[in-house]
């Protein structure tokens, strides 16, 4: 079931409609003039957006082939399925996928919970300086992901970094940008640019519920925490479901962190995320591959998060 | 009688700690957050040698001045021709892209026509496929046309904000109707109509449209990233990155790439807190969704 949540908008699935008499008088008044209003989108849309997929998805089932040598005539040769067998049997491939999943698995619950946290807290009545602490933790989303990385880089460095230096003095010398612990130095990076805007995200949610509601809840004895758990974080569902397909989203799309960590870590190889493998597919001028493995990315992602959605819906978590 | 008890019975005591949990808790999250940014601050006034030589979290000889002015003098100023280039990318393509996504929202929430719910569930489609998944089949299909290199490469895409006809149409809903019957029935185009009085309703919202999608491109770095070799188009991201992918050839880039960054983030950061007030009601509208 759907809970009733902030405005009174409509949902993502059950989008808002006039009623009828409202519709009509649209429609008289109007005539063709929706085109004009429309159009201006749905023509780039279309070639930005839609046309690339196809494109790609074209590419990905040809092949360009020269007959009798270099010098010979190029000719383009349906392949068919071809790219794609090659994208599902490269190792490299599969292993980034499988690098991204567990990144997800416990990335994306800790960054939410965080957020949740703060969320929580900032709406109660026990935190001072609210609007404060709401800048300070939303700040990061405003920084580019490259100058992000780059700061952090810094931070993890073995030569420059003043938090290396300060836990190799009270314990073993850390290795940020080690085999085993670079995965979780990007997803550090990832939980620190993004958690605010998750938050924000929650919090607004939050806002939404009635003063009274909390009051209720008070005055039956109920305290702050007791309050959060019974009542606030089952209304906030939706926006944690929300924020839960973006989050999905940004772990398998990954891109940025790795490629500007990687300029001081060689443990991130070239196809260390699915994204970084198409790009450097794409740089090698494989073109029909790099097709392949990006359309199978953006059907992935879309697949995974919209499934989290409907799963949500129907287990009526939003 | 005797009422309420409960409501009385709690403050002093327990709340006490309560607020002091909850500000610690606060402070140890806000020292993680700004850490960086502090960090960031303070190694943009050191020179390169202090760079490696003093501790990193606090200040060396104080050169901030020396820095800012190699930075805009590198390469004949190439990075001032980047901020231009960023600005141009995000501040043009998400004032356009604002205008088309709140026109086709209202179009999609106002006006009857066949097909409206079949455009909107493209564009919620589209919500879902982030841009770094369109960039390299934007790249192949750029590339089969010969547009790539070029300002059009990284400029065009940034117009399209499908998460801006969702937010339109979401908020135009609330628009009364009355309005615009009174308007219509004044002899006021549809056009007129939207331009004078439903943007003025709509301002919330667009303006949360035009940051969020002023952020993205912004931030954008994969997409100029396969498009761009000319470094003159650049964007500020790409243009930090390949500072700093030289550093090991020119070290002294270490130090620009420092004062380059935080130069960088301050009109993005100032932008969000003086559009405070717009986008966080906008964003109470997207979300609970």
């Amino acid at each position: 079931m759907a809970v009733p949540v902030t405005a009174p908008q409509g949902s993502l699935t059950a989008a808002p409609a006039g009623s009828p008499p409202q519709r009509r008088a649209a429609r008289r008044a109007g005539g063709r003039i929706w085109l004009v209003f429309v159009l201006p989108f749905a023509v780039p849309f279309v070639a930005f957006y839609l046309a690339p997929i196809g494109y790609a998805i074209t590419q990905s089932l040809l092949r360009t082939e020269r007959s009798g040598g270099i010098f010979g005539r190029p000719r383009t040769v349906f392949t068919g399925l071809d790219q794609y067998a090659a994208v599902f049997s490269d190792p490299a491939f599969l292993s980034g996928v499988g690098r991204m999943l567990l990144f997800g698995v416990v990335q994306v619950p800790i960054m939410l919970a965080i957020a949740l946290a703060l969320a929580l807290v900032l709406d109660s009545a026990v935190a001072r300086l609210k609007k404060v602490f709401r800048i300070v933790f939303f700040l990061p989303y405003a920084i580019p992901g490259v100058v992000a990385a780059l700061m952090w880089a810094f931070l993890y460095s073995p030569q420059l970094s003043p938090i290396v230096n300060v836990l190799d003095a009270v314990g073993p010398r850390p290795d940020f940008l080690g085999s085993e612990a670079i995965l979780w130095s990007i997803a550090n990076v990832v939980t620190w640019t993004y958690t605010g805007y998750n938050m924000l995200i929650i919090f607004a949610a939050l806002q939404a519920i009635p003063q009274e509601l909390s009051e209720a809840a008070r005055s039956d004895g109920a305290g702050g925490i007791r309050t959060a758990w019974s009542i606030k974080i089952p209304i906030v569902r939706p926006a944690l479901v929300l924020t839960g397909v973006f989050s999905i989203i940004g772990t398998l799309q990954l891109f940025t962190e790795p490629v500007v960590l990687r300029l001081i870590s060689t443990n991130i190889t070239s196809g260390y995320t699915p994204n970084l493998l198409a790009f450097s597919i794409a740089s090698g001028n494989n073109y029909p591959l790099a097709a392949a493995t990006s359309v199978v990315l953006a059907m992935g992602t879309f697949v995974l998060s919209f499934g989290f959605f409907r799963l949500a819906q129907k287990r009526g978590w939003s | 009688m005797t009422t309420t008890t409960a409501p009385v019975r709690r403050p002093t005591d327990e709340s006490q700690v309560s607020v002091g949990i909850a500000m610690v808790f606060l402070l140890l999250m806000a020292g993680y957050f700004l850490l960086p940014i502090y960090w960031l601050v303070v190694n943009a006034t050191k020179s390169q040698r202090d760079l490696v030589t003093t501790n990193g979290f606090w200040f060396g000889e104080f050169q901030l001045g020396q820095n800012l002015a190699d930075l805009f003098a590198r390469d004949d100023g190439v990075f001032l021709r980047w901020a231009l280039n960023s600005l141009l990318y995000a501040g043009l393509g998400a004032g356009i892209g604002t205008v088309l996504a709140a026109m086709a929202g209202y179009g999609i929430a106002k006006f009857d026509f066949r097909g409206r719910e079949l455009l909107f569930g493209f564009a919620l489609g589209g919500v879902l496929v982030p841009a770094t998944a369109l960039a390299l089949p934007l790249f192949l299909m750029f590339a089969g046309v010969g547009l790539t290199n070029t300002f059009w490469s990284v400029f065009l895409p940034s117009i399209v904000s499908p998460f801006g006809v969702y937010l339109s149409r979401v908020y135009s809903a609330t628009i009364p109707e009355e309005v615009l019957e009174a308007a219509r029935v004044d002899g006021a185009g549809e056009l007129r109509i939207f331009f004078t009085i439903s943007v003025r309703i709509l301002t919330p919202a667009l303006v949360t449209v035009f940051l969020f999608q002023f952020v993205a491109v912004w931030n954008n770095f994969l997409l100029p990233l396969v498009m761009l070799q000319d470094s003159t188009l650049y964007p500020l991201t790409y243009g930090l990155f390949s500072w700093q992918s030289q550093v090991s050839r020119y070290p002294e880039l270490q130090t620009l790439t420092i004062v380059g960054s935080l130069v960088s983030v301050i009109p993005l950061i100032i932008t969000f807190l003086g559009l405070q007030r717009f986008w966080r009601a906008g964003l109470t509208a997207g979300s609970g969704k």
